[in-house]
């Protein structure tokens, strides 16, 4: 199946409760090897989902595509009812061009595994682009906006700092204030602690629970971290070999695991920690 | 305008690619002195006498950063000012050969610094000498970095030949001038001048891009 | 004639040719920095036509050499209409010439600029025009300032060929004098003495101060 054949799909998801993300039959391979292999996948309105898993069962993979950083290769992916890998062209859906991948991918925002702060910048200036870049806010709407936003992280007394000053963990809560001031609808967490040395990892865990407690965002991350996923989720989803082994609630998947992969990656997690 | 005469350039096409036989000969000829030549500068920087590092090291400064044709001219007029006569050829020779030994002496200085020190360090722990520490262990290791630069300036050396026209090296820039002097007709000269030049120093350069990548493989991406 | 008398006989000439020289340096690393740039782009960009324009001029330009554009620029071009006055002449072909090698420092800088950056301006919606100006040409000027070092001595290198057509540089006023005078060593040797200082203590100690200021403007020092 290539992402052209793509007849059997809504050209918008309708209803009550419509997903805030929903992934249909999604494939994704890089040559003959299969990273995801048609995976169904709804998130709600104001859920937070975390994905586990072993290192190459797909986990980042799908955050990225979502992120478009990486294309897809069969099914669509929806975001708030519309399709965001296609669009709509004469009834039917055909794939989504720049133009159209930019409107639907404002709804989203990302933080890395890496930061990726613009050194170049302070933190201030880095949470500022976007609004005044792309948003086209003025300077002193942005500014209030960002200055908040860093206050909100606990990076307020940082903010003319240049990235190469701050710690692992200051940088990742600028790089979260600076996603957060592009007000998406859908916030991607792709590892964020992984990076960063373990006596900091609170900072910005803390951070995340707060947004989880304060701001019903719709959340997806990617982590490690079993005991932080298991606070902070409303569902848990367990990934191997490209599909979704199993999910349910942190109770359900870290209390019960039904499949057997799932039992031994929790068990092998639970050992090396 | 255009006024491309086809008889013109076939007339002359003989002329041209035996003064392009000239240039290769004098880019050859000036290669194969720029490597030794870079060489033992290159080695000379690494003695333990200081003086001539120093000296060496200026002189190499000097010749990279001052112009080719400058040089050129300086060799050519400087001997009959103090007696000896060198004909353009030689003139020409030397002036390119020392030219490109000095950009080649900083090509191989990269590759011997890239070379670890842990080799070195082997090479005194077995009691080696100088000579076969250089010879068997160190300039293996440090030519196949250096190639990358070798080959670039065997290019360059080529497209740089043209400025030998200047002292009167029947090469291939002053041929096509000689020509234009003679029939007043430039543009067939010195197009063909460039085209030739291109279908030299194109293939050159590509064979050179994919004799590294071969090397590279060959080491394992070393 | 001692070398004090050569030189208050025709320091005046050497002066005034050395300042063609520096003039010349610096109109064609202008031209050469706005082709590099213009050129490196274009060598990136997604349309393929535009893509080929750029690589042809660019192997053009590098595959052949100065003296031969030269030439050709003030010789052949009139021929299609386009008489250049040689001074003129000179500076575009060093800065067209030098252009298409700062063409591919340029696209190096900017591949060298780590993916996560491209990654962290497209999730934050940059358009690609946007992201290159705000994001990643800043940082890729850094990464390429000291291979343009080497460049602008090259551009200086270069302009003594203008001399060939002419123009009076200071290799044309050496010219001239070792033409009247045979003083080879004093005139030649000057010129070459002159061209140093210029690359070693003028243009090496500013590329110096640049890579200093962009780094603090950076926020990197």
């Amino acid at each position: 199946m290539d992402t052209k054949d793509v007849s059997g799909f809504p050209l918008a998801l309708e209803g009550d409760a419509v997903p805030m993300v929903s992934f249909r039959k999604v494939t994704k391979s890089y040559g003959s090897l299969v990273v995801l292999d048609s995976l169904d996948l709804d998130i709600a309105e104001g859920e937070m989902v975390t994905i586990i898993g072993p290192s190459g069962s797909g986990k980042t993979t799908v955050l990225r595509m979502l992120m478009t950083l990486e294309t897809i290769n069969g099914g669509v992916i929806y975001v708030d009812g519309q399709p965001l890998t296609h669009m709509e062209r004469g009834g039917r859906l055909v794939p989504a061009d720049n133009r159209h991948l930019r409107t639907i991918r404002s709804k989203i925002g990302m933080c890395f595994q890496h930061f990726n702060l613009f050194p170049h910048m302070t933190a201030l200036e880095n949470c500022m682009e976007g609004p005044v870049h792309v948003l086209g806010l003025s300077k002193k709407e942005a500014r209030e906006r960002s200055e908040e936003l860093l206050a909100m992280v606990g990076m307020a007394d940082k903010r003319d700092q240049h990235p190469s000053r701050l710690s692992g963990g200051q940088q990742q809560r600028v790089a979260i204030a600076r996603a957060l001031a592009m007000r998406p609808k859908v916030m991607l967490f792709d590892e964020v602690t992984s990076a960063l040395d373990p006596e900091v990892i609170g900072e910005v865990t803390n951070v995340i629970r707060r947004l989880v407690s304060e701001h019903h965002l719709t959340m997806l991350m990617v982590t490690h971290q079993m005991g932080f996923a298991k606070d902070i989720s409303d569902r848990i989803c367990f990934f191997y070999g490209g599909r979704i082994e199993e999910q349910g609630t942190p109770d359900e998947l870290f209390g019960n695991p039904q499949k057997e992969r799932t039992q031994q990656f929790l068990s092998a997690v639970k050992e090396a920690t | 305008m255009l006024d491309w005469r086809w008889d013109f350039t076939w007339e002359i096409l003989p002329r041209l690619l035996v003064a392009t036989g000239n240039t290769l000969l004098a880019a050859g000829l000036g290669y194969a002195i720029a490597v030794v030549l870079g060489l033992v500068l290159a080695l000379a920087q690494r003695t333990p006498f200081t003086p001539l590092t120093v000296v060496v090291r200026e002189t190499v400064e000097f010749v990279r950063s001052t112009p080719l044709v400058l040089q050129i001219f300086f060799v050519f007029y400087v001997g009959p000012q103090f007696g000896i006569r060198l004909s353009p050829w030689t003139a020409g020779m030397i002036a390119i050969g020392l030219h490109y030994a000095a950009y080649l002496s900083e090509v191989y200085r990269g590759g011997l610094e890239s070379v670890p020190r842990g080799q070195w360090e082997a090479a005194k722990s077995l009691n080696l000498s100088t000579g076969r520490t250089y010879f068997r262990v160190i300039l293996p290791q440090a030519l196949p970095p250096s190639l990358a630069g070798m080959g670039n300036y065997l290019v360059g050396i080529f497209k740089d030949t043209p400025m030998l026209s200047v002292i009167g090296v029947a090469e291939l820039m002053h041929t096509a001038n000689a020509i234009g002097s003679e029939t007043y007709r430039f543009l067939e000269p010195f197009t063909l001048v460039g085209v030739i030049f291109l279908l030299i120093s194109l293939p050159t350069a590509a064979a050179i891009r994919l004799f590294e990548a071969w090397t590279r493989r060959k080491l394992g991406m070393s | 004639m001692s070398y004090i008398e050569f030189l208050s006989q025709y320091g005046d000439r050497i002066v005034s040719g050395t300042l063609v020289t520096m003039a010349l340096t610096v109109l064609s690393a202008l031209l050469a920095v706005a082709i590099a740039v213009a050129a490196g782009l274009m060598r990136m960009a997604p349309n393929m036509a535009v893509r080929g324009v750029a690589t042809v001029y660019i192997e053009i330009f590098r595959g052949t050499s100065l003296l031969v554009q030269l030439y050709w620029i003030f010789f052949v071009l009139p021929l299609f209409g386009i008489t250049l006055e040689k001074f003129t002449a000179g500076f575009v072909a060093v800065g067209m010439n030098l252009g298409a090698y700062g063409a591919e420092l340029v696209r190096g800088a900017i591949l060298s600029v780590p993916r996560g950056q491209w990654e962290a301006a497209t999730a934050l919606n940059m358009s690609p025009a946007k992201r290159m100006r705000r994001v990643i040409l800043p940082q890729a000027v850094l990464i390429m300032l000291p291979s343009w070092g080497n460049l602008l001595i090259e551009l200086l290198k270069g302009t003594a060929l203008v001399a060939l057509i002419s123009v009076t540089d200071l290799m044309f006023q050496v010219k001239q004098i070792n033409g009247t005078t045979f003083m080879s060593a004093e005139a030649f040797g000057t010129a070459l003495v002159i061209y140093y200082v210029l690359a070693r203590f003028m243009i090496t100690p500013f590329m110096r101060w640049l890579e200093r200021f962009m780094t603090r403007k950076m926020g990197r020092a």
